[in-house]
Formats: structure tokens, C-alpha cells, sequence
């Protein structure tokens, strides 16, 4: 028994390891490239011998790169998405979870057809629609882009959740005089905390980690997001800018990286309740 | 007939018929402010929309008729506008026309007619949930459902370089497209090796991402295992980094000429450079290993959620009647496992069909292959896109993305049809 039980446990511990090194092996020969001197990385070394910051200050030099305006337009087009999707989808899950009216049905349906179909897929239409309206290259058009993709699924998320407060709650307010707007911000809302803290978290990764709609949309390197730019920053020149590459990427993965760790437990309660109710 | 002759009056015909112009109708029911506001509502609905509905739906049919003078593609934006518009009046009329009706239904039984106030609470009341939905319904009509319409009117037509407005006009060219796709030898045979590779590509990567998830969820979770949580931690890490920064890393390490797995990891087992960027078949393999890579943590930790749940008493009552550990794993673990994370592999699935991100960024969707216009790891998102953004055969985008929905629209459905919660009453 003694002995089953430490080959079984020698071969787990083998397998953690091997994964550690798969994991851990890219994000660290990033890193270390990041402190590479010179820009290519022909004689570079996971650990570099004379290690330097000179990536990170070219970095946020505005004279010689995009990158610091990429970062503000990555985090101001996620916080507006967040904040508009939350708003709108509080309001759309509440009325479709707590109110019978004609054409709810048929509502429920188009919004479960619709979370599907992915919105970029019809790109040709968003970009044409943009050009049309002047929106093209400017965060607002993206920014509009984004929120009504996210409507659709985070309706029937957060639907499901409210679904879950009893009802009895806004009929005794109703019985105790609150108005439409009361029973809405006072009472269902409150207790809707957790299901927001979810919308909120996924309606802040979706923008800041799309590369499509935004490629479509951003025409001048200023307006870049952050995943476009940092694209167009390896693509331009592969290999010549590398490493200015890979402190970039640093500076995106280390603080997300955190970040989502740190609520990642919400993520994953969020998800669960989302996918056995969806 | 004889119902009608239980009343005394008829004021609903009478309410009804004169509702074919809105607001008379109202009047008639003695309800002023309704039937004027009626009356106002619908005019100004003409006074705006006369020449958006006018031109719109003209051009819907012919998609202009002069060169430089009428743009196709702004006459169709403007044909769907005004089918938007002419849908939203519609439902508008109809509700007038049944209000009228209720009104004189409720005036024949001598019933009392709502006063001003009370119809105002009635607005209120009934219309709060439509007041509250309207922004989100609008926004949603105009960047998801209006280019969705777009995109299928387009299939039909023959918009590409060649039909390009303001110097060409574009026409409508009914299934052509289609019929193209599959008649045309080279249509055809890049459709189907795209199609094939899409779903190799959406079987084999999911599978094993779900596969790596679940097998490592299980052996962490074991009872004796020391550093549970660093080893979580460290496991959760690929998912905690963007994915297209870590695409973009993976880019660089795979390159062929500076990247460390042919120069570091290849060359340190004295094996010679694989040709990653240039080969289909090696960007292939890469493209499974990244997803691979990408993907695990997600199946890792909600298995682990669902692990942490299973009550102990299951693995006790199983070691009592002398179960052995493969038999407990089979008969109560895996069971367990597949049934609460079912939901989530689905979505896995659809998310990897049109996981554009993965395959742009690492290698365009290429390398290119001869005799066909798609790189040789394109899936059809990614295909659609070059279509659009580089080749500008944009009716053949439009019909491709048609065919891609359906798809996916056609294994959602059946997911859901399948799904309890679905058939719930109050789910509905």
C-alpha cells in the first residue's frame, strides 16, 4: 500500500512539474527578454548578463512610442463599456425577471439567438455602418460596438440571477407604497450585488482583450488599443523591436495578472451559476 | 354575428375604422388628449420619415440606378433603416388600432372609461418595462441586430472590387453566391479545406484543453498532495494573462529564426529548426498546443470548484462496499465532473470555432497555400476577414458569415433545446 501510494504521488508531483516548466517557461523567457539589451534577440539569454530598463523607459518615452496613450484608451474604452453594460443590462434582466409583458417571450429568444451569433462576425456591416455615421476611428463608435455586443448574454446572465430573489420582496414594497424606480434601486438591485460584480468583470475583460472589432474600427496609431497596438508593434517590425515588444507585454500581464487572480474567485462562481442556469 | 347583437352599440367597429387614421379613433372614445397625441405622433412619424422611407425603400429595390449620383451601399444602410423604421411604425399602428377597439369594447358594456389620470398610471404601470429596456433595446437594434440584416441583405448582391460604389453600382444577384461557393472550383475547394480544418481545429483543441483541465483538477485535488494552492495558483496563470499577449509571446517564441524553441529548446536536444511560420502543418500543431496552453486553467478551475463540492460520504460508503480508486474515479468522480461542467464545454466548443484571435495573431492565418484565397490554418471567421479586409470580396464575407451562423445558431439551438432550465415555465 506504502509503495503504490508514493509511485502515485512521485508521478503526480512529475506531472505538476513538467506543467510548472510549460507554464512558466514562456512568461519567463518573456520577462527576460523584456531586460535584454539591444532590440533583437540574436545572443539574448532567459537570464540576460547586463539587464536593463532601457525597454520600459523607451516605452513610455511619448516621443518615441504610442504605447502609455494605447494603455489609457485600453483601460478608458473597458471602464465605459463596463459602466454602460452594467446600466443597461440591469435594466433589461430586471424588466425581462420581473415583468409579464407582450413580446417578452419573443425578446428572450432574439437575445438567446443573438448572444450566438458573434457580433464581429458581420464586421463588414460595423465597419460601413461606422464610416457611415463618422464613428469610425473613434472610441465612442467602438465603445458603442461593445456595449450592445455584450447585451445579449449578459441579459439572460443576470436573469438568471434575479430570477433567484423572491418576488415576495417587491410585492410587500408595492404593498407598502414604493414606486417602480424604489422597488428597482432599493430593494432587487442591492440584493443583485454579486451578478453585477460579474457583468462588471466581464464586461471589462471582453473590450480590453478584443483584437477584431477594434482592428476594424481604429485607423490612426494614437487611437490604438492596446491589444491592436502591441499586434501592429510586432508585426511592423518582427524581431527588429522585440524585446520593446515584451516589456510592453509585461507591463499588460503583470498587472491584469494580479488583478484577476485577486477576484478570480468571483469569476468562476459567477461562470458556474451563469452556465448551469443559461 | 349574434355576439354582436348582444350589444346595444356599436362603438368598437365604429372606433376601429376610424382608427385607420390614428388618434380618431381615440376622439371618437371621447379620450382628447390620447387621440391628439395620436394624431400628432403619427404626422410627425410621416413628416420625419417621409424621405428616409421613400428613398430607403426605393433604393432596397433597385440599389440606385445611376453611377456616381446613387451609392449602393449607402441606398442599402438606408433601405434597412427604413424597413427599422417602418417595423417600429407598424407595431405603433396596430397598438392604436387595438387600443380603439378596447376602448369601444369597454364603452358597448357600459363600462366607465379610464379619466386622464388613471390612463397616465396605465402608462406608467404597463410601460415602465419597455420605458426601462428602450436604450439597451435600441442600442442593441443598431449595432447587432442592423448589422446582422446588412450582412444577409449583402449576401445577395455582388459587392466587391470590381462593383464598388460611387463609380459602380452594386446589384442584386440572389443566390449567385451561394451557388458559387459551392460550384466554383476554387471556391469550392477552399471552403471545404477551411470548413475541415475549422472543425478539426474546434474538435481537437477543445478536446484537449477540457481533457488537460480535467485530468490535472483531478490529480491536484488528491488528498496527500502537498502546495495545493501554489500549485493552483500557478496553474490558473495562462488564464490570468491576456490571451493576446500571451499569442503574441508564443508568436515570437515560435519564430524560426530568433525564437527560443528552435534555437533553445530544439537545440539543446541537438535537434535541428522545425519550420513553425512556413509550414501548414507545424503551425497547426503549434496553434493545438497554444489553445491547449491557453485554455486548461478555465476546465482546471471549475473543476476543482465542482471536485471541492462532491460530499466525502459518496468515497466512504464506495470504500466500505470495496471499491477500488479507478472504480470510485469512474463511477462517481467523472460522472459527477461531466454533469456539472456540460453547459461550459459547449460554449468551449462554439468560443473555438470562432476563436479569431488565436489564429490572426500567431501566424495571419497563414502560411499561404497555392491555388486557394485562405491561409492554410484560416477558420472561416479569420477566412471572412481577409475576404473582407484585404481582398475586398465583400458579398463573399457576407455569404460565408451567413453560412457560419447558421452553423452556429444550429448547434446552439439543439444545446438548448436540450438543456432542462430551458423548458422551465418561469425560465420563459
Amino acid at each position: 500500500m506504502k509503495k503504490q501510494n508514493f509511485g502515485r504521488l512521485t508521478l503526480t508531483y512529475l506531472v505538476v512539474l513538467i506543467m510548472f516548466v510549460i507554464i512558466l517557461y514562456p512568461l519567463a523567457w518573456i520577462i527576460g527578454s523584456s531586460f535584454n539589451p539591444g532590440q533583437s534577440l540574436s545572443g539574448s539569454s532567459i537570464i540576460p548578463e547586463n539587464a536593463t530598463l532601457a525597454h520600459y523607459k523607451e516605452l513610455f518615452d511619448t516621443s518615441k512610442s504610442n504605447y502609455v496613450f494605447w494603455y489609457i484608451n485600453s483601460l478608458k474604452v473597458s471602464i465605459l463599456t463596463m459602466l454602460f453594460t452594467v446600466i443597461l443590462v440591469s435594466f433589461t434582466a430586471y424588466s425581462f425577471s420581473r415583468y409579464r409583458f407582450v413580446g417578452r417571450k419573443n425578446g428572450l429568444m432574439t437575445f438567446l439567438i443573438l448572444q450566438m451569433i458573434p457580433n464581429f462576425a458581420a464586421l463588414i456591416a460595423i465597419y460601413i455602418l461606422a464610416t457611415l455615421t463618422k464613428l469610425i476611428d473613434t472610441h465612442l463608435g467602438l465603445i458603442l460596438v461593445y456595449v450592445g455586443g455584450q447585451i445579449p448574454m449578459n441579459t439572460w446572465l443576470m436573469k438568471g440571477y434575479l430570477d433567484t430573489i423572491p418576488k415576495e420582496l417587491d410585492e410587500s414594497a408595492k404593498i407598502d407604497g414604493a414606486g417602480h424606480l424604489r422597488i428597482f434601486f432599493q430593494i432587487v438591485m442591492p440584493l443583485a450585488t454579486p451578478i453585477i460584480a460579474v457583468v462588471a468583470l466581464f464586461s471589462f475583460i471582453a473590450p480590453f482583450a478584443d483584437f477584431i472589432v477594434a482592428s476594424i474600427l481604429l485607423r490612426t496609431e494614437k487611437n490604438y488599443t492596446l491589444a491592436v497596438g502591441l499586434y501592429e508593434l510586432v508585426a511592423k517590425q518582427f524581431g527588429a523591436e522585440f524585446t520593446t515588444f515584451a516589456a510592453g507585454a509585461v507591463l499588460i500581464a503583470v498587472p491584469i495578472a494580479i488583478l484577476f487572480l485577486s477576484f478570480q474567485r468571483f469569476f468562476v462562481s459567477g461562470l458556474t451559476a451563469g452556465g448551469t442556469k443559461g | 354575428m349574434s355576439k354582436d347583437l348582444s350589444f346595444a352599440t356599436s362603438h368598437r367597429k365604429n372606433a376601429l375604422i376610424l382608427s385607420i387614421i390614428p388618434g380618431l379613433g381615440q376622439l371618437y372614445n371621447k379620450q382628447l388628449l390620447k387621440g391628439a397625441s395620436f394624431l400628432i405622433m403619427s404626422a410627425a412619424f410621416f413628416y420625419v420619415f417621409y424621405d428616409l422611407l421613400n428613398i430607403g425603400l426605393w433604393g432596397l429595390v433597385t440599389l440606385g440606378e445611376i453611377p456616381f449620383t446613387d451609392h449602393s451601399i449607402f441606398l442599402l444602410v438606408y433601405g434597412i433603416l427604413a424597413l427599422i423604421v417602418l417595423v417600429f411604425g407598424i407595431g405603433f399602428y396596430l397598438f392604436n388600432l387595438r387600443d380603439a377597439y378596447k376602448v369601444g369594447l369597454s364603452r358597448d358594456n357600459h363600462e366607465p372609461i379610464s379619466t386622464v389620470k388613471e390612463q397616465y398610471r396605465n402608462l406608467i404601470d404597463n410601460g415602465f418595462p419597455y420605458l426601462i429596456m428602450s436604450p439597451g433595446f435600441l442600442l442593441l437594434v443598431f449595432v447587432v441586430v442592423f448589422p446582422i440584416l446588412f450582412v444577409l441583405l449583402l449576401a445577395f448582391t455582388n459587392y466587391d472590387l470590381y462593383h464598388s460604389p460611387p463609380a459602380k453600382l452594386v446589384d442584386w444577384v440572389l443566390f449567385k453566391n451561394f451557388v458559387d461557393i459551392f460550384k466554383v472550383d476554387m471556391w469550392r475547394q477552399t471552403f471545404f479545406s477551411v470548413l475541415s480544418w475549422t472543425l478539426v481545429w474546434t474538435f481537437v483543441a477543445t478536446t484537449f484543453q477540457v481533457a488537460l483541465g480535467i485530468f490535472l483538477a483531478i490529480i491536484v485535488n488528491q488528498k496527500d498532495v502537498k502546495g495545493k494552492a501554489i500549485i493552483r495558483t500557478v496553474f490558473i496563470l495562462p488564464w490570468a494573462v491576456p490571451a493576446f499577449v500571451s499569442i503574441l509571446v508564443f508568436a515570437g517564441m515560435f519564430n524560426e529564426s530568433f525564437g527560443a524553441i528552435n534555437r533553445d529548446i530544439l537545440g539543446f536536444f541537438g535537434m535541428e529548426g522545425l519550420p513553425w511560420m512556413t509550414e501548414p502543418i507545424f503551425t497547426r500543431i503549434a496553434l493545438i498546443f497554444m489553445q491547449t496552453w491557453l485554455g486548461f486553467p478555465f476546465i482546471f478551475a471549475m473543476t476543482t470548484g465542482v471536485l471541492q463540492s462532491i460530499s466525502q460520504d459518496l468515497y466512504e460508503a464506495a470504500t466500505v462496499d470495496g471499491a477500488s480508486n479507478f472504480q470510485k474515479f469512474k463511477n462517481i468522480t467523472l460522472p459527477l465532473v461531466l454533469y456539472a461542467i456540460a453547459p461550459v464545454l459547449i460554449t468551449q466548443y462554439t468560443f473555438n470555432f470562432n476563436n479569431f484571435n488565436i489564429i490572426y495573431l500567431f501566424n495571419g492565418g497563414g502560411p499561404a497555400i497555392s491555388g486557394q484565397n485562405a491561409g492554410g490554418t484560416d477558420i472561416l471567421i479569420s477566412w471572412i476577414y481577409r475576404l473582407t479586409m484585404t481582398s475586398a470580396q465583400y458579398s463573399k464575407a457576407a455569404t460565408l458569415t451567413m453560412l457560419l451562423s447558421i452553423i452556429v445558431v444550429a448547434v446552439a439551438i439543439w444545446q438548448f433545446k436540450r438543456t432542462k432550465s430551458f423548458q422551465e415555465e418561469d425560465m420563459m
